[in-house]
């Protein structure tokens, strides 16, 4: 999403594309409203957004639905870690029972859609242990985000020159301290760009445990939609507040990550 | 002479205007949904699964009162027919955005989907009704049991059993689901308290579980005439689906189908 773009030229192509680009847009633009015959109602969207109440303004169901998102998201981002964490762990272990744990949760995990786990571990597992649908949310989320973040940490700590972990024993250092002092810190630098994407992933995917009642943003715009119909509206409205939160997240990363390295020079 | 010239001035504008008229109207009818319908050989039907409205028998083919109803209307038109099964909360859009003809899909007539589609007169009437768990909505005997605080119901997301639920039991928690069977689930964990759906479904379901499920009481709360919608502004399409809704109406051809599949179980055996 956000990219320094250094030493460029225009060349005669970028002309051609950006020609392209406005007239294809205003004739699909003009497409949308015309042939559509839709009913363009955008003025509606604001009393979901912000609302103003005898007591001042307060927000509009659409952003109660986004916190929802972002603590659904905030803490299922935090277990994921976890969860990744550990599992790289246990397939960099020399044990070959934590070594088929791993191997099996990040298989199945990465190779069933996650709409489907979110269903089972609703319908199937939750009514037996008898977990809320919002733990139930998170929980899939994170069990499913850990997957590929159990990936990426282990991708990160194989790609430590093995001259480190020399370097770490030859100085007489336990195994947890050779992880915990000299590898973890330098594989968790070097993986924190492919986390954090995954964590927009993560508020990406969230939408889909919509399906499952918890009340957050996709839920309260589907039920604005069943109620005034105006599906068009809410939706693109929907999609901008992910691609802002998305955006502004990404953008934090950057900035973020460029601090990391600059210390760790 | 002045006289005469401002006669033939004003009589040439009537011409003009009344040609101008007669071929708006020619291109109205041309564009008209039927004639297009007519011109491709086959009508698209836009539909959701609802029992016993529209279901999927052992084979995987559609059967069902809706299904009969496209079919003959079908049949009546002289054109083959193709169904478009579509999520219920997306049904009016994708109808906006000519993905079909027509929905037939026992949609209830409410003055808000008013706003976006035109409905054509109702061919069928459905009320709502309540199906409940027996632990936990235990002694519940009337509608006003169910307006409580610490009551839950299952729904199915942008049906009028959600607007039925919000306008008669205010108070009751609701829980969204995209599928009536999910909402069904949800009850027999015992997580709900009932679910609330167009007859005859919620009675079917608790002669299907009578170990865990009961009907509370057996008319429905609501009454909703339910109609074809179809895209607005267009006056023949709406004028053909009114006149045949009356034909088979008139014939009890309706009241047939509707007997078989809401009065009867014979058809049970088609799904098993």
């Amino acid at each position: 999403m956000y990219r320094k773009i250094k030493n460029y030229k225009i060349y005669f192509i970028d002309f051609l594309l950006i020609g392209f680009i406005i007239i294809s847009s205003f004739l699909l633009l003009r497409n949308l409203s015309e042939n559509l015959g839709y009913n363009w109602q955008f003025y509606r969207i604001w009393e979901y957004l912000i609302k103003k109440t005898e007591n001042g303004y307060e927000f509009g169901i659409l952003i109660k639905g986004l916190f929802i998102t972002l603590e659904v998201s905030a803490i299922s981002l935090i277990l994921s870690f976890i969860f990744g964490l550990f599992s790289a762990l246990f397939s960099i272990s020399n044990s070959f029972m934590l070594k088929l744990i791993s191997a099996f949760y990040v298989e199945t995990i990465r190779n069933t859609p996650l709409l489907i786990q979110i269903f089972f571990n609703y319908f199937v597992i939750s009514p037996i242990f008898n977990i809320s649908p919002f733990v139930t949310a998170i929980l899939t989320l994170s069990l499913f985000e850990g997957a590929y973040a159990s990936e990426i940490i282990r991708g990160g700590i194989n790609s430590i020159h093995s001259g480190q972990y020399e370097a770490a024993r030859s100085l007489g250092l336990t195994e947890y301290q050779m992880y915990r002092f000299i590898v973890l810190p330098q594989a968790l630098k070097n993986v924190a760009p492919p986390l954090a994407s995954q964590g927009i992933s993560l508020i990406k995917d969230s939408s889909l445990v919509s399906t499952i009642s918890v009340y957050e943003l996709t839920l309260y715009g589907q039920a604005i939609v069943s109620e005034t119909f105006l599906s068009f509206e809410v939706w693109f409205t929907i999609a901008l507040i992910y691609l802002i939160i998305n955006v502004i997240l990404s953008a934090g990363i950057k900035i973020f990550s460029k601090k990391v390295t600059r210390s760790a020079k | 002479m002045k006289k005469v010239l401002s006669v033939v001035v004003v009589l040439l504008i009537m011409f003009g205007a009344s040609v101008y008229a007669d071929s708006v109207r020619e291109s109205l009818t041309k564009e008209s949904t039927i004639e297009k319908i007519l011109r491709r050989g086959y009508i698209k039907v836009g539909m959701s699964t609802f029992v016993p409205w529209a279901m999927q028998d052992k084979n995987g083919n559609l059967i069902g009162f809706e299904i009969d109803v496209a079919k003959r209307l079908a049949q009546d038109m002289g054109v083959k027919v193709e169904f478009i099964p579509t999520k219920w909360s997306g049904i009016i859009p994708a109808l906006l955005t000519g993905k079909y003809d027509v929905i037939i899909g026992g949609m209830g007539i409410t003055p808000e989907r008013n706003k976006k589609v035109n409905f054509t007169i109702p061919y069928d009437y459905s009320g709502m009704s309540i199906v409940a768990h027996k632990e936990k909505a235990k002694g519940f005997s009337k509608l006003e049991d169910f307006n409580k605080s610490d009551v839950v119901i299952a729904v199915r997301i942008g049906t009028t059993a959600e607007s039925a639920v919000k306008k008669y039991l205010p108070n009751a928690k609701l829980k969204l689901f995209d599928d009536e069977s999910q909402a069904i689930q949800e009850l027999l964990t015992g997580r709900v308290h009932a679910v609330v759906a167009s007859a005859p479904m919620p009675a079917f379901q608790a002669i299907e579980h009578s170990d865990k499920l009961f009907v509370p009481f057996k008319e429905t709360f609501t009454k909703e005439p339910i109609a074809f919608a179809i895209r607005k502004g267009d006056v023949d399409t709406l004028n053909y689906f009114n006149s045949w809704i009356t034909i088979v109406e008139s014939e009890g051809w309706l009241k047939e189908r509707k007997d078989y599949w809401f009065n009867s179980k014979d058809w049970e055996q088609l799904l098993k």
